[in-house]
């Protein structure tokens, strides 16, 4: 296969993204409805309660969901405008197959012909060059029962070590330190621990447009006198009240971590006691940052010294603190250094286990955190085992009925699948929920890998720019049309209810995998009639693991609205607050300073590339926008990617606020129109990743990896920036229309 | 579920300093039942270019509306909780004198409805004793709705109902909230926040 099967624009014509505006039936339609289901939005990992109206087996609207405890009603714009992704023209409803000489690129085919060929080209492949060589991509916006089902589809229906997961992008930095330092991969606290908090310290996280609810904890806790601290190269929405402000140089975090580590030590705001009873390695921490002062921090990061004093102070201070990081210090080829020295932070004051005490993640993906607990990672099993782990590996074989030597091995990640693809060592592919070729970075060397696959299935309900470059596409299900349990960044395990079927012959994942299974002569391994069935297994199969669930049934999620792992049996009461009493998950109880040496990021502007890049997220786009490209109002929120630049670098390249400028790095180049706003540092430039092709900017992230978590460094990057010609359209809120759309 | 939050009592808040700008309150605007795909909230961004600062405004239900004293069709009615209504659809000649009169700017004249249009607080879901869609969806509680004693047991900030343009004085059903009690300039605005004045530390020698 090589290339698109037709014209990008003919794919765009019949598959988009087209533009949702209105409801089924128009705004003028009935506003009766036949039912309202409580479920969950589909997007980020707040997962915000939300109701569902639907008439006629069609979402038509929403209503706030005031009862459930974390959002209590409140959502993004992306939450509100969620319910237009269905009947959307675009959605898939049929299985395709690549076909150059139709139209559109692909013609329909039967369900039986799509399974029977993909299934066919799995063991062609596997044959011809080894069981490895055929891949498995998954996401995490898929339930815990479909992660789990994809880890187990890969190791035994496929029967590769090859499965990762787009998680990988997102919150494998923190997941790597929480084990590494804590013995355990989950955010510390619930979100109602927030507002306790004497001290809330943000660290690369822009709460407003990427966890917006958090925005209202933090506020909580302010109306109680807390301080904010706020570590960002940019001053984000939530940042502009902060009482601290830490305006860093791209990649430069662990500078300050450190010497708030050092002042800590020096003015002794330590937690003695705690560090003697519940600690291992504070003297090797302590050792590490001894030369950590604040001036050599100001000197690298550009944060004024007397600022990371004020924040040490604020944070060693303070009785309770929080520290909320994402990935704006997680996406780097340190991220996991940059999450353990927060949480070194957290131990030498004995911020953990305490009301409104401790350090974490905000998980960004709609599963985040339950979809990297059960085994679609490339190391995992369920329930957070180790694939390298004989005993966990025997549990996992005795609960799934098979020999645990029929469980492959550690594969790869999935930067290193997509360079595997590159070089011809992986020959085929099935992808669930990934747009990797909008997501990955270098943009241009992920169209490359695509085109040199001998066979490559997507399970999807949009043709995403990925999918285009398939054989075969499978019309999975969108979030509403099925069930299952998400768990969500404060580690609750919640419940998605299904609202409506799946148009025309779309169906629901799970059973799409299992007919697979059958196909390739597994079938008695994935024998299930319902979704619950599934959770069952998974409960087991995470019994005795970190990650326990085997207390959690999908009637007490119901009814607890939500229960926090570990439950380790069902009378157990779930487990908000981790480390309670100062007891951690390593076998001794004790937590691991781990020390964290300052190293630069992968590559740094030089005079060729003089200023850093860096990327991140608008609050009406989630994350590639197979969905959000395709909902009008959200899409005229922003419609297309700007450039954020400072008046003082925007004077001196003559660019002024619309202008085009191009950006170019090492990889790639990318035109885009300039704003030009004093929120950011003069010294780099920001662009939001959400979309495809000419406007991508990982056309220009560089494929450089954290060394253990192996999460691309999305952070920085080195580029020139050129004003071109032309002019862009760089409009503001107030030239929405009434009805939503641009004037 | 009914949060039975009496329409006749409740606070309406505004803190324009908890506004991210996400616009959730203009895409729910849009969801409500009475003016379905029309939103009637105004956010404004102030200026980008010097700051990520967005004010949204909701129709302030004065105690008095000017925009019902200037109708001459008598078409902007006050109900017993004092929430101030779109206009009566048979009576509005759509002259837009209320649009001008408005201390506020919140009334708009929208032509495909031929009639002006304005918040109405969602009526039909605070009679209900619910939240207003806006209050009920912003993420940071910029704009919050419930009772006075909720709000004064959970959140700082002082009240302004009452407001001075020039000569004209002003008492609003809606609040903004304000640092402390007192009168406001709006020329000098809330306490300063120090760094603010130089984010990156452009100035002070790193």
């Amino acid at each position: 296969m090589s290339g698109l099967p037709v014209s990008e624009e003919a794919l765009i014509e019949r598959y988009g993204p087209h533009l949702n505006r209105t409801p089924p039936g128009g705004w003028d339609a009935e506003v009766e409805t036949d039912r309202v289901v409580d479920t969950h939005c589909c997007f980020c990992g707040q997962q915000c309660g939300i109701r569902l109206k639907v008439r006629d087996d069609r979402v038509v609207g929403f209503e706030p969901r005031y009862d459930f405890p974390f959002n209590e009603g409140k959502l993004c714009p992306k939450g509100v405008k969620r319910y237009l992704q269905g009947s959307h023209p675009d959605r898939l409803l049929q299985p395709l197959e690549r076909d150059p000489s139709a139209p559109t690129g692909f013609r329909a085919v039967t369900w039986d012909h799509a399974l029977d060929r993909t299934a066919n080209e799995i063991r062609r492949i596997q044959g011809e060059y080894g069981a490895d060589s055929f891949a498995v991509l998954s996401g995490v916006s898929i339930s815990n029962e479909k992660s789990y089902l994809m880890g187990k589809f890969a190791r035994l229906g496929i029967g590769t070590a090859n499965l990762d997961y787009n998680g990988r992008l997102c919150m494998v930095s923190a997941g790597a330190a929480g084990k590494k330092a804590l013995g355990i991969d989950r955010a510390a606290n619930p979100w109602s621990d927030i507002p306790l908090a004497e001290v809330v310290f943000v660290a690369g996280a822009n709460i407003a447009e990427c966890a917006p609810i958090t925005t209202s904890y933090i506020w909580k806790a302010r109306d109680r006198g807390a301080k904010l601290i706020v570590m960002d190269p940019r001053v984000t929405p939530a940042a502009r009240t902060a009482d601290v402000f830490l305006g860093v140089r791209p990649g430069t975090d662990l500078a300050v971590l450190e010497a708030m580590l050092h002042i800590l030590i020096e003015r002794d705001w330590l937690d003695h006691r705690f560090i003697a009873d519940h600690t291992n390695g504070f003297d090797e921490a302590a050792e590490a940052v001894k030369g950590a002062t604040p001036a050599w921090a100001a000197e690298i990061s550009g944060v004024p010294a007397a600022r990371i004093e004020q924040a040490a102070e604020l944070w060693g201070t303070a009785t309770t603190g929080m520290l909320l990081h994402a990935r704006g210090i997680e996406h780097h080829t340190k991220g996991v250094d940059n999450v353990l020295a927060c949480i070194n932070l957290g131990l030498a004051t004995g911020k953990y286990g305490k009301p409104g005490c401790g350090v974490n993640t905000i998980t960004g993906q709609g599963n985040g955190q339950g979809g990297r607990e059960h085994g679609h990672k490339c190391d995992q099993l369920p329930g957070n085992r180790d694939i390298d782990n004989p005993e966990h590996r025997e549990h996992v074989a005795s609960v799934w009925g098979c020999d645990a030597s029929e469980i492959p091995g550690k594969g790869l990640t999935a930067q290193e699948i997509m360079d595997a693809i590159h070089s011809g060592e992986i020959k085929g592919l099935l992808s669930i929920c990934f747009n990797p070729l909008v997501s990955l970075p270098d943009a241009n060397f992920t169209r490359e890998a695509l085109d040199r696959l001998e066979h490559y299935a997507v399970i999807d309900f949009f043709l995403s720019e990925t999918a285009a470059h398939a054989d075969v596409v499978l019309p999975g299900s969108l979030h509403e049309e099925d069930e299952g349990t998400v768990t969500t960044l404060e580690g609750r395990v919640v419940k998605v209810n299904q609202a409506i079927p799946p148009p025309g012959e779309a169906r629901r994942d799970w059973e799409i995998i299992c007919d697979l299974a059958a196909r390739l002569g597994q079938g008695r391994y994935f024998e299930y009639t319902s979704t619950e069935e599934i959770f069952d297994e998974l409960r087991r199969a995470s019994r005795g693991g970190t990650a326990d669930y085997s207390g959690i049934t999908w009637k007490r999620v119901v009814e607890e609205q939500g229960v926090f792992w570990p439950c380790p049996e069902e009378g157990h009461p779930g487990t908000p607050r981790l480390y309670e009493g100062g007891r951690f998950y390593h076998p001794d109880g004790r937590a691991r300073f781990i020390p964290t040496p300052w190293r630069e990021s992968s590559e740094t502007p030089d005079e060729e590339y003089p200023i850093y890049l860096t990327t991140g997220r608008v609050i009406s786009q989630y994350l590639s926008g197979t969905q959000t490209r395709r909902i009008g109002a959200l899409v005229d929120q922003y419609p297309e990617p700007l450039c954020e630049i400072h008046p003082r670098l925007a004077d001196q390249l003559g660019v002024e606020d619309g202008d085009l400028v191009l950006l170019t790095s090492r990889r790639g180049s990318m035109t885009a129109p300039a704003k030009v706003v004093s929120s950011i540092r003069p010294d780099t430039v920001f662009v939001p990743y959400h979309w495809p092709g000419e406007k991508s900017i990982n056309l220009l992230t560089k494929r450089a990896l954290d060394p253990i978590s192996k999460i691309p460094e999305f952070k920085v990057s080195a580029v020139r920036v050129e004003k071109v010609e032309g002019h862009g359209d760089v409009f503001d809120d107030r030239d929405l229309t009434l009805h939503g759309e641009r004037s | 579920m009914t949060l039975a939050i009496d329409p006749a009592t409740a606070v309406f808040a505004i803190d324009h300093s908890r506004c991210i700008g996400c616009r959730a309150c203009v895409q729910a605007c849009a969801e409500c039942d009475t003016h379905r795909g029309v939103s009637l909230i105004h956010l404004d961004t102030v200026d980008r270019m010097a700051s990520t600062q967005t004010i949204p405004m909701v129709c302030m239900h004065c105690e008095d509306p000017t925009c019902a004293e200037v109708c001459p069709a008598d078409a902007i009615k006050q109900n017993e909780d004092g929430v101030v209504q779109s206009s009566l659809k048979p009576r509005c000649i759509g002259c837009s004198n209320c649009v001008y009169a408005c201390p506020f700017g919140i009334p708009k004249y929208i032509s495909s409805f031929d009639q002006m249009m304005k918040c109405d607080m969602c009526y039909d879901r605070t009679s209900d004793g619910l939240k207003p869609m806006c209050a009920s969806v912003c993420p940071s509680e910029a704009l919050w709705y419930g009772s006075t004693e909720q709000f004064e047991s959970e959140r700082t900030g002082a009240l302004v109902r009452e407001w001075s343009f020039g000569r004209q004085e002003v008492r609003t059903k809606v609040a903004i909230v304000a640092v402390e009690a007192g009168p406001v300039d709006v020329f000098i605005g809330r306490r300063p926040i120090p760094w603010l004045e130089d984010p990156f530390g452009l100035e002070e020698s790193a």
